[in-house]
């Protein structure tokens, strides 16, 4: 397929531009392939250059022959543009509309971008699953790294290196993923040197209503206890959302099977309800009546930060049993996914240093988020302007990043990056330059070919002149454990995110 | 003392405000003549001024003692337990006694003595000066000139002595307008904008009713705006809501009538009163003292107590007023129903904006009306109460204290270098408005970010400064080895200076641990945090129940100390 056929009318003399914090621009507005360029050909002024995978939603209407497109952003930006003539804004607007809503992930920007910029260290490469593990080999024998989803055959979502317990073969692995829903078998996350204890996670178990069992799956968690000690099971779920899963097929660990288990259910909502929360929020955010209590009250109708306290508790639970405890976790949800990996990517912020330095951080995106096979391309297809109610469209990551930017703002030393490297994470993950978050798991990635096709993000963000915008000028090494306040008060509306 | 039956009781218990677990301090209580202290068994002393006391209450007796709930004014919420009833109510019944004394002569500031001697004493009173400030803004001119006419409060006794009025307004009719103005607080100079020659006056609500009016009062209206050289309307803000002005009118007061003043334009701000505000806050402090409190809690008891609509109203207000003399050139008039509470947050506030000089510490004291009660500044009404208490024979200034101290009250992102007259915008979009938690929680120290950027950045000042003191002697140590004939030497000294002997990176040493383990109260810092305190999870008490193969926690052994 060519771009051309889609665009109507590439180029279009005396548009005005409006957007927020800026006075208006007139110009002349062209379409590429992918972009939507804004230019006033004059020097010095800031030119709008909109990729068109960052457009959510589009509005057009009409006074006389003037037209007007307002152009809803993923990152919430609302962008207004005056375009003369009635036709040439339909065209325009029906350009759009086509273009950013492409549907195969080959025509995507990061497959014809070409970067400008040198390379210094090829991103793809820079957090490898092997070089992870030695991180902890020198802590710890009882860990290994296992090859058995080399082919994608074991668990589609997982990569093809995981780490299991040593004691535990890939054929008994083999076994416990047909156990665990998307064969989601546990698989380490994380090893707190101090003690040796660690994060482990999965898909739920696949009991179903007649309590079906796995002893490959006891043993497995089982081999990840200390003689005599017990472990926690910390399930993102209810436990009524828990008992309800049976009837489908899934389920949660019985006492009964894992008496050195102590199971705690947690409720973090899922899909559609943080995209509406999302939805409700940036309206609320968007209202310009200076009205006060409508303003709290749509705040609170959002339940946003409601969803923040619940997902920073969790966590702060999971980071209490392992610090504090001295217990072994197993965290799941239903496919493990999503909540489970807010969880334990957000402990590792809690308990360990290394997680709040930019290199560390990003490992940590790469690990706990792209390999691990929380499903990008599903999640951040739309953002808060979207009317369609997709059921796997979900704020997943962007709930995860204002959880980490609650905690900086409680530690505000203690984080290497600013604030402006979240941002720029979650605006990468929604629309991007680069291949870093395209796909939904490494299977995909490895279909596509993105490494061979496509830049990285780490590649031209590990550059020194990028990191300078993105570090923090007060961080001081701090190697304690960060224990956050999850009190109502404590927490706050990101509005740098939100408000732009 | 003669309230005072039981001055020391033993093994009470302090609870955690927040705690679902019921965690507690024991320690001793003591009653003194001014404040009550308990000492936990770790020497931790927590003190209160009785004059600080808000609201005490007995609450019904338990099996573990009598519950004692103390309310303070600087929002310090104390539960106690006593253990036996009628020593909780001894204390209960003094301290009842003690938090409300009637006579001023009675409160703390009378006895304070912070070993001044009276120069001292009387150089912290004449710290501020008004006539100096007002010759500051740039009175008295040629528009703007002091009044005699209130120097023996003749005509308000609720006003100061010294008071500044346009230089065409006479005494008739200053008087004649005092006598149309509720208590009669007649119409004069709070704030002159000497670059835009516009003012902000202040005055209480005139007696209109439903048609009375009043020449003098016209008269000097008409002073002040003839007293702006650049524009001749003037606004007239009525702080209160428009429903209360007019009920006012039934009672013989209320508001100007637009047809009887020329050259006004008046306009209704809608500030609540204080007793919409008093309850507001009460609210406000009733939702944030609960026990596991939501999220959506939390917000519909911000909104439903109004306290951040309040807020953004009074920032409305000065908004407008400082827009008006800054875009218009015009002068503005406020006022209330007495001008002393809305009139004052309002003008205040306005001035604030206009002028960099009130955001300076001593520039902030001179219009602040924070309330302390060690010290004379905020006892008594007005300035006549002040001279018949003798204040300054008999009470210290608040403002020595806070200058000697005013480290701990700098910012250190602030920049002097800004012009005289730069005015702030700020932007009154809702979502900007947020609840401040370390004023209302100022006690409740789980609550408040971990570190303190302010701490870090003055250390880093100071750092800087140290450092580029080291330039200066490392540079002056290179122009003597300049002189000297040997290379060797000079290499060798110079290393030497950067050893890690040397004091610059002694200090940057040091500064890594006062990060890490701050003294400096005043900023804030956290000192100690663990997870029991945040109560992650209803789940504690499973934790702690001394199963096999479940480690007990340590709480305290790892304590958060950043």
């Amino acid at each position: 397929m060519e771009f051309a056929e889609l665009i109507k009318t590439p180029r279009v003399d005396n548009v005005v531009l409006h957007r927020p914090f800026y006075p208006a621009v007139e110009g002349t507005l062209c379409l590429t392939g992918h972009h939507l360029i804004l230019s006033s050909r004059q020097d010095n002024t800031e030119e709008l250059w909109l990729l068109h995978s960052n457009i959510d939603a589009i509005d057009k209407r009409f006074v006389g022959p003037l037209g007007t497109i307002i152009i809803k952003c993923k990152d919430f930006r609302i962008i207004q543009l005056d375009i003369p003539g009635m036709e040439e804004c339909l065209n325009i607007a029906s350009s759009i509309e086509a273009l950013s809503t492409l549907d195969s992930i080959t025509l995507m920007y990061p497959f014809f971008y070409r970067p400008m910029f040198e390379v210094i260290e090829d991103g793809w490469h820079s957090f490898l699953p092997e070089q992870e593990f030695e991180l902890y080999s020198s802590a710890t024998s009882e860990w290994r790294l296992s090859y058995v989803n080399k082919e994608f055959a074991v668990c589609p979502s997982y990569p093809p290196i995981v780490i299991v317990p040593k004691s535990i073969d890939d054929e008994a692995l083999r076994k416990v993923a047909t156990f665990r829903h998307g064969g989601r078998f546990p698989v380490l996350s994380y090893y707190h040197k101090k003690n040796g204890m660690v994060i482990m996670r999965s898909g739920q178990p696949l009991t179903g209503t007649n309590g079906r069992r796995c002893k490959e799956d006891e043993k497995l968690i089982n081999a990840t206890l200390r003689a005599g000690k017990r472990g926690y099971i910390i399930d993102t779920r209810s436990l009524n959302v828990a008992q309800q899963a049976r009837a489908k097929g899934g389920g949660f660990e019985q006492e009964a099977h894992y008496p050195q288990w102590r199971r705690i259910h947690k409720s973090i909502e899922r899909y559609h309800i943080l995209q509406e929360s999302l939805i409700k929020l940036v309206e609320a955010c968007n209202d310009q009546t200076h009205n006060m209590d409508r303003w709290l009250s749509k705040l609170e109708a959002s339940n946003w930060l409601t969803h923040i306290k619940e997902i920073l508790t969790t966590a702060c639970l999971a980071a209490q049993c392992i610090d504090r405890e001295g217990a072994s976790i197993l965290i799941h949800g239903t496919e493990g996914t999503d909540s489970t990996l807010q969880v334990t990517s957000l402990a590792q912020i809690i308990l360990e240093p290394r997680s709040r330095t930019i290199r560390g951080f990003e490992a940590l995106i790469e690990r706990e988020w792209l390999q691990a096979g929380h499903p990008f391309q599903q999640r951040c297809a739309q953002s808060a302007y979207c009317n369609s109610k997709q059921k796997w469209e979900s704020p997943v990551f962007l709930l995860f990043l204002d959880c980490v930017w609650q905690i900086l703002r409680q530690f505000p030393c203690s984080f290497e990056f600013n604030e402006n490297f979240l941002i720029m994470l979650f605006e990468h993950a929604y629309a991007s330059q680069f291949g870093t978050f395209l796909g939904n798991n490494e299977s995909e990635r490895c279909k596509l070919k993105l490494q061979q096709k496509t830049m990285s993000l780490w590649s031209w963000v590990n550059r020194p002149s990028e990191l300078s915008k993105f570090t923090n000028p007060l961080f001081e090494a701090n190697n304690l454990v960060i224990w956050p306040s999850v009190a109502p008060q404590s927490l706050q509306l990101w509005e740098d995110s939100t408000n732009k | 003392m003669e309230h005072i039956r039981t001055t020391k009781v033993e093994q009470v218990k302090l609870l955690d405000r927040f705690s679902t677990s019921n965690k507690s301090l024991t320690g001793t209580l003591y009653l003194t003549a001014t404040h009550l202290l308990f000492i936990d068994s770790h020497q931790k002393e927590t003190w209160i001024l009785h004059h600080h006391i808000a609201l005490v209450e007995k609450l019904a007796l338990t099996t573990s003692g009598c519950p004692l709930v103390i309310q303070c004014k600087n929002f310090r919420i104390v539960h106690f337990i006593v253990p036996r009833e009628r020593d909780c109510h001894d204390i209960y019944n003094s301290l009842l006694q003690l938090s409300k004394q009637a006579k001023y002569e009675d409160l703390y500031a009378f006895s304070y003595n912070p070993k001044q001697n009276d120069s001292e004493r009387l150089r912290g009173w004449q710290l501020i000066d008004l006539a100096e400030e007002y010759k500051r803004m740039g009175v008295p001119n040629s528009n703007w000139q002091l009044s005699d006419a209130n120097r023996e409060y003749k005509i308000c006794e609720t006003y100061p002595r010294e008071l500044y009025v346009p230089r065409i307004a006479s005494k008739p009719i200053i008087v004649g307008s005092s006598k149309f103005r509720s208590k009669g607080r007649f119409p004069v100079l709070s704030y002159y904008h000497e670059h835009k020659e516009a003012a902000i006056c202040r005055c209480s609500q005139p007696l209109s009713g439903f048609s009375a009016r009043c020449l003098e009062d016209e008269h000097l209206l008409q002073a002040i705006s003839k007293a702006n050289p650049v524009n001749r309307y003037m606004y007239v803000m009525d702080t209160r809501p428009k429903l209360n002005a007019m009920a006012n009118r039934a009672a013989g007061k209320g508001y100007e009538n637009e047809d009887n003043y020329s050259n006004i334009r008046f306009q209704f701000v809608g500030i609540e009163n204080i007793h919409v505000m008093r309850s507001s806050l009460q609210k406000l402090l009733e939702v944030n003292g609960t026990k596991g409190l939501s999220v959506s809690d939390f917000y519909s008891g911000l909104e439903s107590s109004g306290w951040l609509r309040h807020i953004k109203a009074v920032m409305d207000a000065a908004i407008f007023l400082a827009k008006a003399i800054t875009v218009e050139s015009a002068s503005v008039l406020v006022h209330c129903s007495d001008g002393w509470d809305r009139t004052s947050q309002v003008c205040s506030l306005g001035s604030l904006l206009l002028d960099s000089y009130y955001r300076t510490i001593k520039g902030f004291m001179i219009h602040e009306h924070i309330h302390s009660c060690q010290f004379g500044n905020f006892l008594g009404n007005c300035q006549k109460e002040r001279e018949e208490l003798k204040l300054k024979e008999k009470t210290y200034s608040l403002w020595p204290f806070l200058l000697d101290d005013q480290k701990k009250y700098l910012n250190p992102l602030y920049t002097s270098k800004s012009p005289k007259f730069t005015v702030l915008e700020p932007n009154t979009v809702s979502f900007n408005f947020k609840f401040w938690r370390n004023m209302y929680h100022q006690f409740d120290r789980t609550l408040h970010p971990r570190q303190s950027v302010f701490n870090i950045i003055t250390n880093m000042n100071e750092q800087n400064k140290q450092l580029e003191k080291d330039i200066k002697d490392l540079e002056s140590k290179i122009k003597q080895c300049k002189n000297k004939p040997t290379d060797g030497i000079l290499t060798k000294e110079l290393i030497h200076s950067v050893h890690p002997e040397s004091p610059t990176l002694k200090t940057s040493l040091c500064f890594k641990e006062q990060t890490l383990l701050p003294v400096n109260h005043a900023l804030r810092t956290i000192e100690g945090s663990n997870p029991a305190d945040n109560r992650y999870s209803e789940y504690a008490e499973e934790f702690s129940k001394s199963e096999p193969g479940v480690v007990s926690l340590e709480y305290g052994v790892a304590r958060m100390t950043c």
